[in-house]
């Protein structure tokens, strides 16, 4: 069986909302969208997103972590939102995992939202029902794009490549891979909902010298502390004293 | 129960709808990414990253997945607007004309002018790209008074590496983190670069690099570092000084490389008493015509223990000590120079300034040290140096660095910048795999052939200025001055103040027009700037300059002209505003002439075309120029007999040669008549076609045996001498030891054939133009009570927002509806301050009311916003009650663009003293929490905006954007 | 969680509803089995036409939580999964018995079914009235389970959940028998009260068990877990929407703990406390005045109760938004 899902790389994203805005683009004029926007000009404006990117501080100075943290859908394999829906409208895909709403069944009742742990439904105010992120599920399909570019408009649009697609099924797929190797996990474990998208953690690269380094047999020091031997005929001790 | 959906997710909700995709550049920054538009009917429904684009490889960042929003922007300007007769200026009250109108009342105003006294015209322009055509106009038009950003951008960075290496970061080179095992970056946010540097670092982090960050504040970037050096502002030349102290007492610099390629070697005269003191000891060499940087100088050479010409076979200088020549004058190496200069900046000495600890400096050098010599690469690549000497491979050490403005904008920046270059070149990484890499056209030589006029006399009435407005002084009597010493220009650019302020100082210029210091002057043209606002410092005075009327009742400034897209802040102080295009409806070239988008394997220049059409009543400037060049007989757009030469911009850019013939034109691509000539050719008019058939972009790839080591590849100058990129193909030295700079200082030492500084400045020149790196507190600081301002203030760029010119949009203003200002939490909590209190930050120079955030990824000495997210209300299309100006604010009214003279004398610009850079980042600032009673709304506030005559009302309740039509 | 006004309405309403009718027809089982004297079916009628008023009324109140009610009829699709779904079913359900319920009292016509084994006759309304006592119970047990299934709510998710909502809206019905009983049926009226007094007692042990159990909850759900990086001090800076989103509106109440802590006492005061003792007056004989008093404070109790039930209940998505400006 195959679950899609995002992998999103904590070691390299920078917080730059790339995917944020990219995604909003795609989906505002695709089959999800209008995705309004409220107040757009005016004070506190806000708007339907379907992933947006939160920063944390992680420690205290001057050992700060700054964590950029970008988050949509989780597409769970076990998603809570989907049976309290009294409609059916949120739903599973079997074919793929993708969690979707059925925008035409939903009555915006925002049960689904309460359900949901992970924050990752939005109502659309404008359009009156519930949305959420939907893999970009009609450009992953779309014959009429080259293949390389059936990929989610985040993953596209992310210039850290912090941003992976695939099958976290099928173990040999890039997703898996990294998810495997560079200790992918899900967020709130705790509950249960088997999360398909992952994060991979921050990796450091530390440097380890050691003393014997420092000092090497080519050291250039050893040309340039030479200086140059006075001429044989230049004024010496020699010439003014004898024993 | 799944059961089947109604609504099919993967239905097309517009399946009628004409759609087209069409590739253009993007400018929702200067990054200039490649990009695909799609359009359905008619309308920007989808703008993705132009996967086969040399520079962003099919990314795109936040801003340019959101220009969309920036096309439909109720901010827009749609029609040419002049000040209201009676209406006071600033009122922001406009009446429409005809662009008929605009273009007669302006020409008329400006031939005057050019027929009187052509500096009475100021150009000046802001995050342009297009320089070359602007400078072209002023040059023509015969006005010294132009001016792109860089002054009050990142001048140092150019100059500081370009007096150094002969080439630069920003956007004229950067690491090659491909290659590259260590990344040191210090201060950058964002970069311009910006794109292109994410997907560097990230695949230079995946692939088990290691990333240091020095800045006093962990973002974006520094967020992802592996290790965050913390560092107190403007102390950047102490730490970078302290590590070339550790690198040299280690022995940890690359000797070989220093040797051959740098002036290390070079004999330095230092006997005091001598006229030629601290200049280079020069032989007679038989002369080659033409010849740039003659190779005259002297080692001392180890073998035979004498002076030799520099580069003979089989020498090897001496790279320390001190030497007698025949005659008994002492010299020295300038490498030894460099030693003693930086035998007191040890590790302790500098960890007291910086705030950063000795060991962790030490550990710094030692880390680029042994980085750089124990992983050296060897790419398998010959070729051939300037000397005749074949090489079999390019060697690398793998040490790469990037800086930005967090280095330039402080008013030590270009020692700093120096001492960057400095260390740069002591690791062996100039122009190598996986160090430092230049872009085509650099490197240039030391300093680049284009000089600034050096006397008013290049002014004249009706006739073109005689020199480039910008150009690179070498020596004292390049500048730009009167016989007096005084300044010619408006901005005093190439004056005794700032000599080598080769981007001049835009920041500057209205403050001097207000006050007539050096003169007043009749016209300001302003394109893509926003003066009255972000780019300005002390921006509340600025604007009462902007409106300020001599004892006759004019302005002081009599006629403003504006050349904006948008309702910006500057815009209400206009007497004209010429409503331009946005990057999505115009022409535009990415020119070799100008800021190419060159990679590090060859030149890259790129084009705009438009996918929509523009409103009716919008021009773009490139037409406006090129109209008013024709109305007023410039003579680069008109034909001997007076008629007009181009139809338009695009008609331009074909055709225009430098000269006649020669070849050499704005685009590199496709030229030649039938397209099949790169760099050089005559006009090819089908080039526009053949640029949109190739992504808009035209990339040059040079053979991969020109690619590196290019300051000495015989090959790759000698290929750029023949493109008429460079004048001359000598080998580029680097200036370890600054002659360049010497010169300036024998002048205010009094000493030397050459121009002599006004006395009153002769102490300044002297101090600052050190042939050596040094350090020293940044200016104002040297000005400022420390125990009453004890805190640092700087901005730093969000990567969602482009300065003042992204609050229009719906969906960034989403991300950054207002900004507050980052404390450390203890430094905070010491005030009394907590978290999201309504603050007071005060500096000597004024005050602004704001929020604070508490953050423990700040130096505890150091507090921080993100730069132009505070609006003024009303701006920007944008509602009077909007986050941007009741929440938001900007620092720029704490920032004085002034600092008082010495005694005597009038007022300095608050800039480096050397290149007249911008010091936004050394103002000092204290904070303390505002009174209870107080309105918690930002200050200062000003009277609210309104809409102009043809702008769109801004949709209010719920913006649906949906393109082109839905099923 | 923000309160919705809409879905206070509905839970206070058919509660209330619900508790009248088992009111009205635990009064008609005592008579069955000759606990009391035959109670008059005009009463019985009049009690059920309010239970249904509430009800309808109530449902009427959900509309305006939805954003498309013209697809409400969709609602009832999920019943196996969902019990919102399962609501949507119970409730028109138990309004119709509650509707024939009423019928059959107010037109009296309440033909004899059959016999117990006791001998006792089963009528027509008995049979009504059981099935609605059913459907009444699992219409409590829908209602409650919508916010008791939420795990993540943990504020929520205890059986308390059920048994409150049962409770509260028992004893608002039994109480608003009480006075409805004191204009129509005075001589039942404090058996009415007595009850309501018993089972608003009731329903202060049992909320105030949770109001207990919410003070001691550890939140399973931290920081550390929401964005899976081990270290005790993590802080957030930025959510993403400075201006606010749908998540920092429909999960935050957006009052303070002090707030909070006056709307507790008022809860306690207005749904247990004064009810009690007004109800306690009606067993001894006070009238209809006080026994509407009794109903109206503690109406307006629920109401405030319903705003805290949803105002505790922390949701762990809010560990992504505490930047909350
Ligand atoms: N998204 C976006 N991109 C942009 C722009 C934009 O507005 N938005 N602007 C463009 C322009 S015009 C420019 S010039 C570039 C600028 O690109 P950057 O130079 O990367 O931008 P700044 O925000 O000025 O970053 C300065 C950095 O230096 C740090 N800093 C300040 N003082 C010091 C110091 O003394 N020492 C050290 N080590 N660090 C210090 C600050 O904390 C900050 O991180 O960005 C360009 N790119
Ligand atoms: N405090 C503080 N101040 C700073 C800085 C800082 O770091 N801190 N950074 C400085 C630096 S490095 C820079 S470069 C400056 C940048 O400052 P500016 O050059 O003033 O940049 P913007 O604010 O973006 O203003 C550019 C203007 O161009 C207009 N514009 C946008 N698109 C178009 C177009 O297509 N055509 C035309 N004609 N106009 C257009 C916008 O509407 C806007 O009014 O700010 C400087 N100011
Ligand atoms: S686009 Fe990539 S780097 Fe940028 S915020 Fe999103 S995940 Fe992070
Ligand atoms: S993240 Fe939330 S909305 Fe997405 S599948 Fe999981 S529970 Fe459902
Ligand atoms: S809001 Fe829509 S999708 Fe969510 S539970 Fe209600 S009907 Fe289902
Ligand atoms: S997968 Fe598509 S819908 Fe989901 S966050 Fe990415 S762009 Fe948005
Ligand atoms: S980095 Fe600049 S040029 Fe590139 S996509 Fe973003 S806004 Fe456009
Ligand atoms: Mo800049």
């Amino acid at each position: 069986m195959t679950q899609l899902a995002l992998v999103i790389d904590l070691n390299v994203c920078v917080g730059c909302s790339a995917c944020v805005t990219s995604c909003k683009e795609w989906n505002t004029s695709s089959a999800a969208g209008p995705l309004c926007d409220g107040n757009p000009y005016g004070a506190e404006p806000t708007g339907t997103f379907f992933n947006r990117v939160q920063t944390f501080e992680v420690g205290t100075y001057p050992a700060t972590e700054t964590v950029h943290f970008p988050k949509s859908c989780m597409h769970c394999e076990d998603p809570p939102c989907v049976p309290v829906c009294p409609t059916g409208a949120s739903y599973k895909r079997k074919s793929d995992g993708i969690v979707l709403v059925d925008y035409d069944k939903c009555i915006g009742c925002k049960y689904c939202s309460w359900a949901c742990p992970y924050g990752a439904r939005e109502f659309d105010e404008a359009g009156k029902v519930m949305k959420k992120c939907t893999l970009c599920v009609d450009r992953i399909y779309d014959k009429g794009l080259p293949e390389k570019e059936r990929k989610p408009a985040c993953v596209r649009a992310c210039p850290a490549g912090a941003r992976l697609f695939g099958d976290v099924h099928d173990p040999d797929s890039e997703v898996s891979q990294a998810i495997r190797e560079q200790g992918g996990y899900a967020l709130m474990p705790e509950w249960g909902t088997q999360p398909a998208n992952h994060y991979l953690p921050r990796r450091k690269t530390q440097l380890h010298i050691h003393e014997d380094e420092l000092e090497r047999s080519d050291n250039p020091l050893l040309i340039d502390s030479e200086l140059p031997q006075p001429g044989t005929g230049e004024p010496s001790l020699d010439d003014v004293t004898s024993w | 129960m799944a059961t089947t959906p109604l609504h099919d997710p993967l239905s097309n909700p517009s399946p009628d709808a004409a759609v087209e995709v069409k590739t253009t550049t993007c400018y929702m920054c200067a990054c200039r990414c490649g990009i695909r538009v799609h359009l359905r009917d008619g309308e920007v429904r989808y703008i993705e990253g132009n996967p086969d684009h040399p520079l962003n490889q099919g990314v795109i960042c936040a801003k340019g997945s959101s220009g969309i929003m920036k096309q439909y922007s109720p901010a827009r300007l749609t029609q040419p607007l002049r000040r209201k007769a009676g209406a006071e200026r600033g009122s922001g009250e406009f009446e429409p004309i005809s662009w008929e109108e605009a273009f007669s009342l302006l020409s008329e105003r400006l031939a005057k002018l050019r027929a009187t006294d052509p500096k009475q015209f100021a150009l000046f322009t802001g995050r342009d790209q297009m320089q070359a055509l602007t400078g072209l106009f002023a040059r023509q038009f015969g006005t010294p008074n132009y001016a792109a950003h860089g002054g009050f951008c990142s001048v140092n960075m150019a100059a500081g590496m370009i007096y150094t290496i002969g080439g630069s970061f920003w956007e004229f080179g950067g690491p090659d983190l491909d290659r590259a095992r260590l990344f040191i970056m210090l201060g950058t946010a964002e970069d311009h670069h910006s794109n292109p540097l994410k997907i560097a670092i990230s695949k230079f982090k995946r692939d088990g690099g290691r990333f240091v960050s020095i800045n006093p504040v962990r973002t974006g970037y520094s967020a992802i570092a592996d290790e965050w050096v913390p560092i107190r502002p403007g102390t950047d030349g102490a730490l970078l000084l302290a590590v070339i102290h550790e690198i040299l007492a280690r022995g940890l610099y690359d000797r070989d490389f220093l040797v051959r390629y740098t002036n290390a070697g070079q004999l330095v005269n230092v006997e005091e008493t001598n006229d030629e003191f601290g200049m280079f000891v020069r032989v007679e060499v038989p002369e080659e015509e033409a010849c740039y940087d003659p190779q005259d100088k002297l080692w001392w050479d180890r073998n035979s223990n004498r002076p030799v010409v520099t580069h003979q076979e089989g020498c090897d200088p001496f790279l320390l000590g001190e030497f007698r020549l025949k005659d008994g004058t002492r010299v020295k190496p300038s490498f030894q120079l460099l030693q003693d200069r930086v035998a007191e900046y040890t590790p302790e000495w500098a960890a007291g300034v910086t705030g950063i600890p000795a060991e962790t400096i030490r550990r710094l050098a030692h880390e680029m040290g042994v980085t750089a010599r124990d992983q050296k690469i060897e790419l398998p690549i010959a070729w051939t140096d300037s000397w005749g000497v074949e090489h079999d491979t390019v060697t690398g050490n793998p040490v790469a660095f990037h800086a930005m403005r967090g280095l330039a904008a402080h008013s030590n920046g270009f020692h700093t910048i120096r001492a960057l270059g400095i260390l740069m070149t002591l690791l062996g990484t100039i122009d190598r795999p996986g160090g430092f890499r230049h872009k085509v056209p650099f490197p240039r030589p030391i300093p680049p052939c284009a000089r600034p006029p050096n006397n008013p006399g290049a002014v004249k009435p009706n006739t073109p200025l005689d020199g480039l407005a910008l150009g690179w002084p070498s020596d004292p009597d390049d500048l730009f001055v009167t016989d007096e010493g005084a300044p010619v220009r408006l901005d005093k650019a190439f004056s005794w103040e700032y000599p080598l302020s080769v981007h001049g100082l835009m920041h500057n210029a209205i403050t001097n027009a207000w006050r007539g210091d050096p003169y007043p002057i009749d016209t300001l043209l302003l394109f893509m700037a926003n003066m009255a606002w972000n780019s300005s410092m002390n921006t509340a005075e600025v604007r009462k300059m902007l409106c300020d009327k001599g004892e006759n009742g004019e302005y002081k400034i009599p006629f403003l002209v504006v050349c904006d897209a948008f309702h910006s802040e500057t815009t209400a102080f206009a007497d004209l505003i010429l409503p331009d295009t946005t990057y999505l409806e115009r022409h535009d070239v990415m020119s070799i002439l100008d800021r190419p988008i060159s990679e590090f394997d060859g030149p890259v220049d790129a084009v705009r075309i438009p996918v929509v059409a523009p409103p009716p009543g919008c021009k773009p400037f490139q037409d406006v120029l090129i109209e008013i060049g024709s109305r007023i007989g410039l003579p680069a757009f008109v034909n001997k007999d007076g008629s007009r030469k181009y139809r338009d911009y695009p008609d331009f850019i074909v055709n225009f040669e430098t000269e006649p013939g020669s070849g050499i034109g704005f685009l590199s691509g496709w030229r030649g008549k039938g397209g099949e000539k790169s760099m050089r050719g005559e006009p090819n008019p089908n080039q526009w076609e053949m640029y949109a058939r190739n992504n808009c972009v035209h990339h040059y790839e040079l053979p991969k045996s020109y690619q590196y080591m290019r300051n000495w590849n015989k090959g790759y100058l000698e290929w750029s001498k023949r493109k008429r990129i460079t004048r001359y193909a000598e080998p580029i030295l680097i200036h370890l030891y600054s002659e360049v700079l010497m010169r300036f200082r024998q002048a205010a030492q009094g000493k030397g054939l050459s121009r002599k500084p006004p006395a009153h400045l002769a102490k300044r020149v002297e101090t600052f133009f050190d042939p050596l790196p040094f350090y020293y507190e940044p200016l104002e600081v040297q000005a400022t009570d420390k125990q009453r301002y004890p805190l640092a203030a700087v901005t730093q760029r969000p990567m969602a927002m482009y300065h003042s010119w992204d609050s229009q949009n719906a969906w960034l203003r989403q991300i950054h509806a207002h900004n507050e200002l980052y404390v450390n939490a203890q430094t905070a909590r010491v005030n009394g301050i907590a978290d999201g209190d309504w603050i007071w930050v005060e500096s000597q120079w004024g005050k602004v009311r704001c929020i604070a955030r508490h953050s423990e990824a700040v130096e505890p000495g150091t507090v921080w916003t993100w730069n132009a997210i505070g609006k003024a209300a009303g701006a920007w299309g944008l509602a009077p009650d909007a986050n941007e100006s009741r929440k938001g604010f900007l620092l720029n009214h704490l920032i004085s663009e002034e600092l008082p003279g010495g005694a005597g004398q009038g007022p300095l610009s608050n800039s480096d003293p050397i290149t007249g850079q911008a010091a936004w980042y050394d103002v000092r600032v204290r904070i303390r929490k505002a009174e209870p009673g107080e309105e918690a709304v930002s200050s200062p506030q000003f009277e609210p905006m309104g809409a102009y005559p043809g702008m769109a009302e801004a949709p209010s309740g719920w913006l649906r954007f949906f393109a082109g039509g839905r099923k | 969680m923000r309160p919705a006004f809409s879905v206070i309405f509905l839970t206070t309403l058919i509660g209330a509803g619900q508790g009248l009718f088992l009111a009205l027809f635990t009064a008609e089982s005592y008579a069955a089995f000759d606990l009391l004297p035959a109670i008059a079916p005009g009463f019985l009628a009049a009690g059920s036409l309010l239970a249904l008023l509430l009800l309808i009324t109530g449902l009427g109140a959900s509309f305006f939580h939805l954003g498309h009610p013209e697809r409400a009829w969709r609602s009832a699709a999920q019943w196996r999964t969902s019990w919102l779904s399962r609501e949507v079913i119970a409730l028109p359900a138990f309004s119709a018995i509650v509707a024939l319920y009423g019928l059959v009292h107010f037109s009296g016509a309440n033909p004899t079914l059959g016999m117990l084994p006791s001998g006792a006759p089963i009528k027509v309304s008995a049979v009504l009235g059981s099935l609605g006592t059913l459907l009444a119970f699992l219409l409590f047990i829908c209602t409650a389970m919508i916010y008791a299934c939420l795990r993540f709510l943990r504020e929520w998710h205890t059986p308390l959940t059920v048994i409150n909502y049962t409770l509260l809206g028992g004893a608002s019905g039994f109480t608003l028998a009480a006075a409805l009983a004191a204009q129509l049926a005075p001589e039942r009226t404090g058996f009415f009260a007595g009850w309501a007094v018993i089972i608003t007692l009731m329903g202060l042990v049992g909320r105030g068990a949770s109001l207990v159990r919410n003070r001691r909850l550890k939140p399973r759900s931290t920081l550390q877990t929401a964005i899976g990086i081990k270290h005790p001090r993590i802080v957030q800076k930025t959510q993403g929407a400075m201006g606010g989103s749908f998540n920092t509106r429909e999960f935050f109440h957006g009052k303070s703990v002090f707030f909070l802590r006056r709307i507790q006492w008022i809860v306690v005061t207005c749904v247990f406390l004064v009810p009690a003792v007004l109800l306690a007056a009606g067993v001894w004989g006070s009238g209809i005045a006080v026994l509407a008093q009794a109903f109206a404070i503690q109406y307006l109790g629920l109401l405030a109760e319903r705003w805290l039930f949803f105002a505790q209940a922390n949701h762990p998505q809010n560990l992504y938004y505490q930047a909350v400006p």
